[in-house]
């Protein structure tokens, strides 16, 4: 199961990201989690959040360049060497990973987001060695 | 359809007219305008002397300075009871330049710009949309007189509040537009926003642009935003020879056909001032040979051009003059090279990915200067490769076409600044550094 992540372009300005923020705030779109890479100039912003769809319209309309991302949650078990052993089955299959980060989000198990090539073989694989992955019914609940 | 039987005059026929207009304003132009008798008489050259058109290269040039040396009306020929209309720049920079026409002059200008109206393709039942600044500009109204005597509806809708713009185009059927090539782009922008398709739910197919450079890049934007069918054409004037219609494009967009029978038109090497050879770009020397209030001779336009004596497949014989490469004034000098912001404009329009709009922004970098091209993303994009490569391509295209290493900075979608009027792109921070 694939979640839809937002993505933001935001130019390294001050003031740009607490923009961002704002305009969710206004539209009561709560942020679960949060990613900002960057270059010297400008970064890409990346959220899970509980309305994705809606947050990118707001996002749109307020001037943001954002657009809609599949990614995969993927359910880490708090041990040491589970998120390995999972990276373990995906390398094994060639599948590389474009970039990932921590879900902030109180459960039993720690969760990472994750964008991969090829994300529906990596669906696949992961159901097929029983590691949860969020859903998106999941993510619109919290 | 071809307005008047003087476009299409026998080079001969076109000569003999021009000749004689040309003597009988250097015989005026000495009795009448004492400044530039003056000059005539430290040239060591009388009215006299004009014997052929070949003589014309003999005569002083006129320049932006004289007229603001003869602020407001001392370059005019006729006394100011006779006037009808002054007209004056924007004068940004100082004094602005004033113009003034007599009912011959109004009535010239209105025929000439008839002319390039019909050119572009305008006829009686066109509802002409008019999205120029009315007021001291001669753009607005220069182009209301000769749209109007060709029999088009006129709507005068000026500049600005774009929105009461797109419903007067909308609920008036406009099918012909007036602008200059950046707004009539941001119109398209505020049409989309409103959520009216101009290529479905608006009439417009006539596109007349002007006081802007139309790179064929920015026709090419046009054509994507107001439909492939739309006939976009480039018409060229300014206020001192007259306003608009000196030269306007027909059909084929082959070059701006100059009205001839009225200005003559020379081309020369900025530098020496001295006349080039039929085909070569340099700078376009304008002689007013039909005008009454403010007759130039030999004014030198600073724009860079160059003329094609070829016949036309419209049927016109007039001389082309090439679309603008840009003007003298507008020439940055970036490193030591020449740079025309038009050139800039070229790539970012030919990058995938990128939107019509852009910055340019010239600072002094230690001993060396910084160019900077400020860019406006046009597609939301979740993966860093596709920003650098966009980047990479405006990047290296600079370096192909100027030579030049420029810093590319990534905008969100409507964060550089519209433009109503002329746009206004180019930064060029080094006279305040230093």
């Amino acid at each position: 199961m694939t979640v839809n992540q937002v993505s933001v372009f935001i130019e390294n300005r001050q003031g740009r990201l607490g923009q961002v923020l704002s305009v969710l705030k206004e539209n009561d779109i709560n942020i679960l989690s949060i990613s900002l890479a960057d270059t010297a100039e400008y970064g890409l912003l990346r959220l899970i959040v509980n309305k994705p769809e809606e947050a990118k319209d707001v996002l749109l309309n307020a001037g943001f360049s954002s657009l809609l991302t599949e990614v995969l949650i993927i359910k880490v078990p708090h041990k040491a060497g589970s998120l390995q052993s999972i990276l373990d089955i995906i390398a094994k299959e060639s599948i590389s990973i474009e970039y990932m980060y921590g879900l902030s989000v109180e459960t039993t198990d720690a969760s990472i987001v994750m964008k991969t090539n090829e994300l529906s073989k990596a669906c696949e694989i992961l159901k097929n060695s029983h590691i949860d992955t969020m859903t998106k019914k999941e993510i619109a609940s919290l | 359809m071809i307005w008047a039987r003087e476009e299409t005059l026998s080079r001969q026929e076109m000569e003999a007219l021009q000749l004689e207009r040309l003597k009988e304003t250097v015989f005026r132009v000495y009795e009448k305008v004492l400044p530039y008798r003056k000059k005539m008489d430290e040239a060591g050259i009388k009215p006299e002397d004009i014997k052929s058109l070949d003589d014309l290269k003999r005569l002083p040039f006129v320049t932006k300075q004289d007229l603001r040396d003869n602020y407001p009306f001392g370059l005019f020929a006729v006394p100011k009871e006779e006037l009808l209309r002054i007209h004056a720049s924007s004068g940004t920079t100082g004094k602005p330049t004033v113009v003034g026409y007599t009912e011959g002059d109004m009535q010239v200008w209105t025929e000439c710009v008839s002319r390039i109206a019909c050119a572009g393709g305008a006829d009686k039942n066109d509802v002409a949309q008019i999205c120029f600044g009315y007021g001291m500009f001669t753009g607005a109204l220069g182009l209301h007189y000769g749209l109007e005597n060709i029999g088009a509806t006129i709507v005068p809708s000026s500049t600005g509040n774009s929105e009461k713009q797109l419903m007067y185009m909308k609920d008036f059927g406009t099918t012909l537009l007036v602008a200059t090539p950046s707004y009539a782009l941001r119109l398209a922008e505020v049409a989309r926003e409103m959520g009216i398709d101009p290529q479905k739910d608006l009439k417009v197919k006539i596109g007349l642009v002007g006081s802007e450079l139309l790179t064929d890049a920015m026709r090419d934007e046009m054509h994507k935003y107001w439909g492939s069918d739309m006939l976009v054409t480039s018409n060229y004037g300014m206020s001192e020879l007259m306003g608009p219609g000196v030269s306007g494009e027909c059909e084929y967009m082959c070059g701006m056909h100059i009205n001839e029978d009225f200005f003559i038109p020379e081309i020369i090497n900025p530098e020496t001032g001295e006349v080039l050879p039929e085909g070569e770009w340099g700078e376009l020397v304008i002689t007013c040979i039909k005008k009454e209030a403010l007759p130039l001779i030999r004014y030198r336009t600073k724009d860079i051009t160059r003329l094609i004596y070829e016949p036309c497949k419209c049927g016109r014989t007039t001389v082309r003059m090439e679309n603008l490469s840009g003007r003298s004034d507008d020439m940055l000098k970036i490193r030591g090279v020449n740079v025309f912001p038009s050139q800039i404009e070229e790539v970012v329009l030919g990058t995938a990915g990128l939107g019509p709009h852009y910055e340019i922004i010239v600072e002094r970098d230690g001993y060396s200067d910084k160019l900077t091209v400020r860019v406006e993303l046009l597609k939301a994009t979740d993966s860093f490769k596709e920003l650098e490569a966009i980047e990479r391509a405006v990047r290296n295209k600079l370096k192909v076409m100027l030579g030049l290493d420029a810093k590319v900075m990534l905008e969100s979608p409507n964060t550089l600044a519209r433009f109503e009027g002329k746009a206004k792109r180019v930064r060029d921070l080094r006279k305040e550094q230093k």
